[in-house]
């Protein structure tokens, strides 16, 4: 089994550096078949090593060579594989794999379509290492690599501006994020000596609970998670990054890059144990992500920007998860929620192509009947997210919310109530495209049509996990076993809160959520399903609609402070630095131009000129003067 | 024996050092490629000489092995440099050291 775990990460590479080289020479179906085929192999592999890790408590390390030593400080390209990565090596695979083949059908008249494999195919690699290395700095090849990707494939379409400008954001603010991890990482370094996971967990005994420098080295690692994962404040870029192709921002944005965060954490978590703090902290910051977003998603007109905001608001949950210890929920959660935030967006994508590449609510309706398959699975999607009873979605929020509940009866609340707005606002975003009569233009009527079935059963694939995952993690009450909990515990263990009433608080959880699922339903029928619907805002409505403001805020705070300084930066750059490199140049010219009176062409002057050396020589050798 | 032993030391050094610049003021001064053949050969021998004698005040054959060595070494260097002095005539028609001063700044 050892051998197969290098070749995991390797098939994507090999398949980005065929494309990268084929580049448009192959046909457009040899670039989708390449490009499927490394991920679906790499997926095969990671089937192999889940069922291998089935068995087993142990963990098994692969190294592949030596990076760099620096005196006592060693560093190694290796791979550890134990229960926590051979799960997200399942979900990035096997989600890989759906979108891989989800995009041949989406890209199919893309120019470009050889490109975008090829970036997929990188990303995929990039995100392997991330979730495969066995020390820190693996782990931030990774980190950067997808984050690089990412710019990628938002400015795939680079030909218009705005969309390089939203590329620009993600990797920047990725950027601020990444300084927090680095200093991170360099605090680790200074306290245990070595960046590698296992040899760090086994100097954890010395350290006690509340050591000041591990609280900043995890504050500061979770600043880096905050920018890869969209937490607030650093969270303006994940709306924007809207602007790249729909499988992108199903891949990148919902299933696998922004929760490279989360695996960090849930990795790191028993240095988070010892640093209560951080651990509100996380908490804090990702319940309040939660709830700013849901309110915007509200408020949204843009079917991706409702799902963006849905996904930051998400990710608020996990965070929120791992917050209160819960770290197994947390992990279960980012599994439920690529299965059904995946399913939403190639929807999604599949409703963009259906209306010719329109993208607003307000010019859809009644599509129901018209794309009755994409409805199907949608609305599946839609009851995932919402937590119907029984669905994956239900089963790790009412996880989520439990151990909340334990931890702190206000974040319980606000959290319940972010429930509620999600499954507000994912109706209405259902209700408006999908119920009411058509409002779009006559052309985009005539062109609707169901999708090609490379499209369609990837989204058949998704809802049926989408409805189906919560079976590994069902609480004793409704009769199944938690064994997602039961596997991870040895990574990450879960605080366990039981007491007599834990039962009756489930069945009310139950009955609250159906419940609340007839109130939405039938309000969300009423205000968005008639078309009475004008989608324009005022007030205070305006400025949720508008994202708080938040890129404004920023916008006159850092960004255009930052511009007037870089004016004299760039006249520095110029003058000096490349004034000095400039001149080294210019000075060897200079000297070269002097030293050419030496060739004379006259014999005799290079006789003469012998003669001096060698008494030069003598002199200097006679008297030692050198 | 007693008789060349009867010469000191320091004469042959100042003769020969003597010849040795005479040898290389003659290949400064000189514009005829075979006179200054003519001192790179004199400075060769007074080499040779000085060899010579200090082999025979301190009974040391090594430095008249030497000079068979730089002997040797001599003819073969005049051949090849009279080679060169041949092509040089037939392309310009006279043996001055200056006639080559294309290669310049």
């Amino acid at each position: 089994m050892e051998q197969f775990i290098p070749l995991i990460p390797l098939m994507p590479l090999i398949g980005f550096a065929v494309l990268g080289l084929a580049g448009n020479n192959i046909s457009k179906l040899m670039a989708a078949i390449i490009g499927c085929t490394a991920i679906a192999v790499s997926f095969v592999f990671s089937l192999l090593v889940f069922n291998a890790q089935l068995g087993t408590e142990e963990s098994v390390t692969v190294t592949m060579f030596n990076w760099f030593e620096a005196g006592s400080f060693k560093v190694e390209l290796a791979f550890l594989v134990d229960h926590l990565t051979s799960i997200f090596l399942l979900i990035v695979t096997g989600v890989g794999l759906l979108i891989h083949i989800y995009s041949s059908g989406y890209m199919h008249d893309d120019i470009a379509h050889n490109r975008f494999f090829t970036y997929l195919n990188l990303f995929i690699f990039f995100m392997l290492l991330l979730v495969m290395g066995n020390n820190y700095l693996v782990m931030f090849i990774g980190w950067e690599g997808v984050g690089l990707c990412s710019y990628l494939l938002i400015g795939f379409w680079h030909k218009v501006d705005a969309y390089n400008k939203a590329a620009n954001k993600a990797f920047i603010m990725n950027r601020i994020g990444d300084l927090g991890l680095l200093l991170g990482i360099f605090l680790l370094y200074t306290k245990f000596g070595t960046l590698n996971f296992i040899d760090i967990k086994s100097h954890l005994a010395e350290i006690q609970v509340g050591d000041p420098t591990i609280v900043v080295a995890t504050l500061l690692l979770f600043i880096g998670a905050m920018g890869k994962s969209a937490q607030i404040p650093l969270h303006t870029w994940l709306p924007d990054a809207m602007a790249g192709p729909t499988p992108v921002s199903a891949l990148i944005h919902a299933a696998t890059m922004v929760t490279a965060g989360i695996y960090m954490v849930v990795r790191s978590n028993f240095i988070y144990s010892l640093a209560p703090f951080t651990l509100e902290f996380i908490a804090i910051i990702g319940l309040i992500t939660a709830f700013v977003a849901a309110t915007i998603a509200l408020f949204q007109n843009d079917i991706k920007k409702v799902l963006a905001y849905s996904t930051l608001s998400q990710l608020g949950y996990m965070f929120l998860a791992l917050g209160v210890g819960a770290y197994s929920s947390g992990v279960f959660h980012v599994m439920t929620h690529a299965f059904f935030k995946a399913l939403l967006f190639l929807g999604a994508g599949s409703v963009i192509h259906a209306m010719s590449g329109e993208q607003d609510l307000l010019k859809m309706g009644g599509l129901r009947k018209k794309i009755p398959l994409t409805f199907i699975t949608f609305l599946i999607g839609v009851l995932a997210i919402s937590g119907f009873p029984f669905t994956s979605g239900f089963v790790s929020k009412d996880e989520i919310l439990m151990s909340v509940f334990y931890h702190n009866k206000l974040y319980f609340y606000i959290a319940a109530a972010v429930a509620v707005i999600t499954a507000f606002y994912m109706m209405r975003l259902l209700m408006l495209a999908f119920f009411g009569t058509f409002r779009g233009t006559h052309e985009q009527e005539h062109h609707l049509h169901e999708s090609p079935a490379s499209m369609t059963m990837p989204l058949v694939v998704l809802a049926i996990l989408s409805m189906l995952g919560g079976l590994v993690q069902l609480p004793h009450i409704y009769g199944g076993k938690p064994i997602f909990e039961e596997f991870l515990n040895s990574i990450a263990p879960t605080l366990k809160h039981e007491d007599a009433s834990l039962a009756m608080k489930e069945w009310l959880m139950l009955g609250v959520t159906c419940l609340g699922f007839v109130v939405v339903y039938f309000l969300t029928k009423k205000f968005y399903a008639d078309d009475k619907f004008e989608g324009v805002y005022t007030g205070f409505k305006k400025t949720l609609a508008n994202n708080y403001y938040f890129d404004e805020i920023y916008n006159t705070l850092f960004t255009k402070p930052l511009n007037f300084i870089s004016q004299y930066y760039n006249a520095f750059d110029r003058l000096v630095i490349d004034g000095g490199v400039d001149g080294i140049g210019k000075l060897v010219n200079w000297g070269g131009d002097k030293l050419r009176y030496l060739q004379t062409g006259y014999t005799g002057f290079y006789l003469f000129a012998m003669v001096l050396s060698i008494a030069a020589f003598l002199i200097i050798s006679l008297f030692n003067l050198l | 024996m007693e008789i060349i032993k009867g010469v000191p030391l320091t004469s042959y050094i100042l003769l020969c050092s003597m010849l040795f610049s005479i040898g290389v003021l003659g290949v400064l001064y000189r514009r005829n490629a075979l006179v200054i053949f003519m001192c790179i050969e004199l400075m060769l021998n007074s080499v040779n000489l000085l060899l010579v004698a200090f082999s025979r005040y301190y009974s040391d054959s090594n430095a008249q092995v030497f000079v068979f060595f730089i002997m040797a070494v001599a003819a073969a260097e005049v051949s090849v440099g009279l080679a060169i002095l041949m092509m040089i005539y037939r392309n310009t028609k006279t043996t001055d050291i200056d006639a080559l001063n294309k290669l310049k700044f």
